[in-house]
């Protein structure tokens, strides 16, 4: 039966609670002084035993950082952040590097088992929905436990976190870090060259299709503290890997700065499937805290016949500004966007892609849904573009706003550029309310309200859903119900 | 079954009275039509017992079983056994019909405090129903109304009707937009559903109709009330000499 048809059992059996996962773990933090400055780049460095030329590459990206300005172009609004008011680092007391699960604080373990995520390895195996992810847990700065690896090192695959592959595999990182945002990319981005923390690690090599979801669960526990993660995954020719990334904090009333980078790289007939459901904290309904998510998402679909395909659910933050992107080089090669964006209360979102041709024959494909509601703003913004060499460059586009309420707004904000006569782009655009006839009708068949608001917005978003793994799915469904609540009425 | 007295209405925030005083009684078991010409308020009526916002009733009342109808939300007359098949059923792109049919039964079940069905017992059902009302399993897998012609639209809220079980049926204006073979399909659909305690009202305001539903009681609206009743052979008449009758009597009283 099609997940689809589940939903409403599924908005109706989770508990409502505004914000589920608002708790906060106590546990005993390290962190130096708040502020940035060369000391605590280095001092992020030196804790993770990093190697001489990543500390060089950090510094640069701070003295490059230094001369920038915050971007404003966004249809986003808040007060200006202060950059010295931000711890930079903070990891649990004792949780460097945990060699195994047997090693990580309970406290933590029982955190990751209240938000769902699988951490032991035999339950998961025993768990009753066969489906096995390999899970890299990311507990503010540091990543506290990977899953799976031993596993997933029998197919060549590599697995863990970003400090441990600087490390261990320095000539992969330094091969490929940055060379798809570069340092200079964008403030946020610069920023996050100088003082991220941790993130994940992927290498597929050649022809191997990885043989379970491989998946990483940030979470932002400490008070004022940033989140940088740093994502970076290779594709080797002809492989195959799913990814997942989840994301939650506790309910602050000071707003957290997260300014991740994610690097994908596919080479020749390679694919990457990457899905993200975003539910960081919003904020109250009256928009006091909740987070500031400043992501810089690219793939580059380097080789030719190569795939990219991200896939995004954006329901938390209090501001998204988030744009994940394909570099079509290669040619034949294929970049796919599928978006739902719902906000809600005071939440502002903009937010979509940039699907830049550059090879020959490339396609790209995107479709977003923004969901409005509340007092909330969303935005669509998106670039196609075609180099001149770019022949027979084919984009379909199709953006859809569904409002729901009369305080909420949604737009569309379009560039398309294209340098080659043989481009051929489709922009599609509807931009729609749920009528009260529609409300009525579902009332008059015994639906209530929320359960009638959230069936039409899954109905809306129903070619989104469809992209996204099982797993995804059903949480998906859910997170619609909870974002919507208190929207009608 | 359903007992209205006086009932006066108004679309809210206009002065205009639409109903002024009309009273009906539907008992247990029995098929009520209701005809009029346009604008005698047949559609506020219907809106009315459903309950739609854009109404205000400003004197009278409904009893649904001896209870206050008017003191339900639309979701709780649903719950509570009153369904209305709609004259313009609305499209609900991407939710799929059979969706939707399982999210409208199980909501009216909780409510009622019943477990919610397991999906081979409401795939029964929905099989049991669709039958009847010749809706295929395609149509079944097709967002809910959407692209569907006008005869599949009606088919399909007969069939939401059969499926509900409900205890009072209004049918507003279901013969409209529908060829001769789609109304005999529509018309054994709600016959099938007669008797027993259910009570059914056809607004409608063709005479056609009722030669497929034979009522037990005929009315006559116009201009917000009920003007006369009668049995089916009162329709037969009206088809004969139209409503013009109706009007001027109403005019000269």
């Amino acid at each position: 039966m099609p997940a689809v048809q589940e939903t409403i059992e599924q908005v109706r059996s989770i508990d409502v609670d505004k914000y589920k996962y608002g708790f906060t773990t106590e546990i005993e933090t390290e962190k130096p002084e708040k502020g940035l400055s060369e000391d605590i780049i280095r001092y992020i460095s030196a804790r993770k035993e990093e190697p001489e030329w990543m500390l060089e590459w950090r510094l640069d990206a701070y003295k490059r950082w230094l001369t920038m300005t915050e971007p404003g172009w966004a249809k986003v609004e808040y007060p200006k952040i202060d950059f010295q008011d931000i711890y930079y680092y903070a990891a649990p007391k004792g949780q460097d590097a945990p060699k195994s699960l047997d090693e990580v604080d309970p406290e933590l373990l029982l955190t990751y088992e209240k938000l769902g995520i699988p951490l032991k390895e035999q339950e998961v195996l025993a768990g009753v929905q066969g489906a096995r992810v390999a899970v890299d847990a990311v507990f503010d700065s540091v990543s506290v436990v990977t899953t799976f690896k031993d596993e997933l090192a029998k197919h060549g695959i590599i697995f863990c976190s970003i400090s441990e592959a600087m490390r261990d595999h320095p000539d992969l990182v330094k091969k490929y870090l940055g060379s798809v945002v570069p340092v200079t990319d964008n403030y946020y981005a610069t920023l996050n060259s100088a003082v991220f923390s941790d993130g994940s690690f992927v290498y597929i090599p050649k022809g191997v299709r990885c043989p379970m979801e491989l998946s990483t669960y940030f979470r932002i526990n400490e008070m004022d503290t940033g989140q940088f993660e740093r994502t970076l995954i290779i594709a080797d020719e002809g492989s195959y890997v799913s990814y997942l990334e989840g994301c939650t904090a506790p309910m602050r009333d000071t707003n957290q700065l997260h300014a991740a980078v994610v690097e994908l790289i596919a080479l020749d007939d390679a694919e990457i499937k990457y899905s993200t459901v975003q539910n960081w904290y919003p904020g109250d309904k009256d928009g006091k805290g909740g987070i500031y998510n400043f992501v810089t998402k690219r793939g580059d679909c380097r080789g030719k016949n190569s795939k990219i395909s991200w896939t995004q659910v954006e329901t938390g933050s209090a501001i998204t500004w988030k744009y994940p992107s394909c570099i079509l080089r290669g040619d034949n090669s294929r970049g796919e966007f599928y978006s739902i964006a719902i906000s809600n209360g005071r939440q502002q979102i903009d937010s979509g892609t940039k699907m830049v041709h550059l090879g020959k024959n490339t396609s790209s494909r995107i479709i977003s849904k923004g969901i409005a509601a509340g007092h909330s703003d969303n935005t669509y913004r998106g670039l196609v573009s075609a180099h001149a060499k770019a022949a027979n460059a084919r984009n379909f586009t199709q953006c859809d706003s569904l409002l729901i309420g009369h305080k909420c707004g949604a737009h569309t904000v379009p560039y398309i550029e294209a340098k080659t006569a043989t481009a051929v782009f489709e922009h599609e655009a509807t931009t729609s309310k749920i009528s009260d006839d529609q409300m009525f009708y579902c009332l008059s068949r015994g639906l209530g309200e929320e359960e009638a608001v959230a069936l039409i917005v899954n109905g809306f978003v129903r070619d989104v859903i469809q992209h996204l793994p099982m797993e995804f799915m059903v949480e998906t469904q859910k997170l619609i119900g909870i974002s919507l609540e208190g929207s009608v009425g | 079954m359903l007992e209205i007295k006086n009932l006066h209405a108004k679309v809210a925030e206009e002065d205009t009275e639409i109903l002024k005083g009309l009273d009906l009684t539907v008992s247990a078991g029995e098929v009520h039509a209701i005809m009029g010409p346009n604008g005698s308020g047949k559609s506020t009526l219907s809106n009315v017992l459903a309950g739609k916002e854009d109404y205000e009733v400003t004197d009278g009342e409904v009893l649904y079983k001896g209870e206050d109808l008017l003191e339900l939300e639309p979701d709780e007359r649903a719950a509570a056994g009153v369904f209305m098949a709609f004259q313009y059923p609305v499209e609900i792109p991407g939710v799929a019909t059979m969706t939707f049919l399982k999210a409208a039964l199980n909501a009216q079940r909780k409510a009622r405090d019943e477990d919610e069905l397991s999906t081979p017992e409401f795939m029964r059902l929905v099989k049991e129903a669709s039958t009847k009302l010749n809706v295929s399993q395609e149509m079944l897998r097709r967002p809910l109304n959407v692209g569907f012609s006008g005869g599949e639209k009606k088919r399909n809220e007969i069939m939401q009707m059969a499926l509900l079980q409900p205890s009072l049926c209004i049918l507003d204006e279901t013969d409209s937009g529908l060829d001769i073979d789609a109304l005999r399909i529509v018309a054994d659909g709600v016959n099938q559903l007669r008797g027993g305690d259910r009570g059914i009202v056809v607004i409608t305001h063709y005479q056609r109709l009722l030669d497929y539903i034979v009522p037990d009681v005929v009315h006559v609206m116009s201009r917000g009330r009920i003007v006369r009743s009668g049995g089916k052979e009162l329709a037969l008449e009206l088809e004969k000499s139209g409503y013009a009758a109706y009007s001027e009597e109403d005019k000269a009283a």
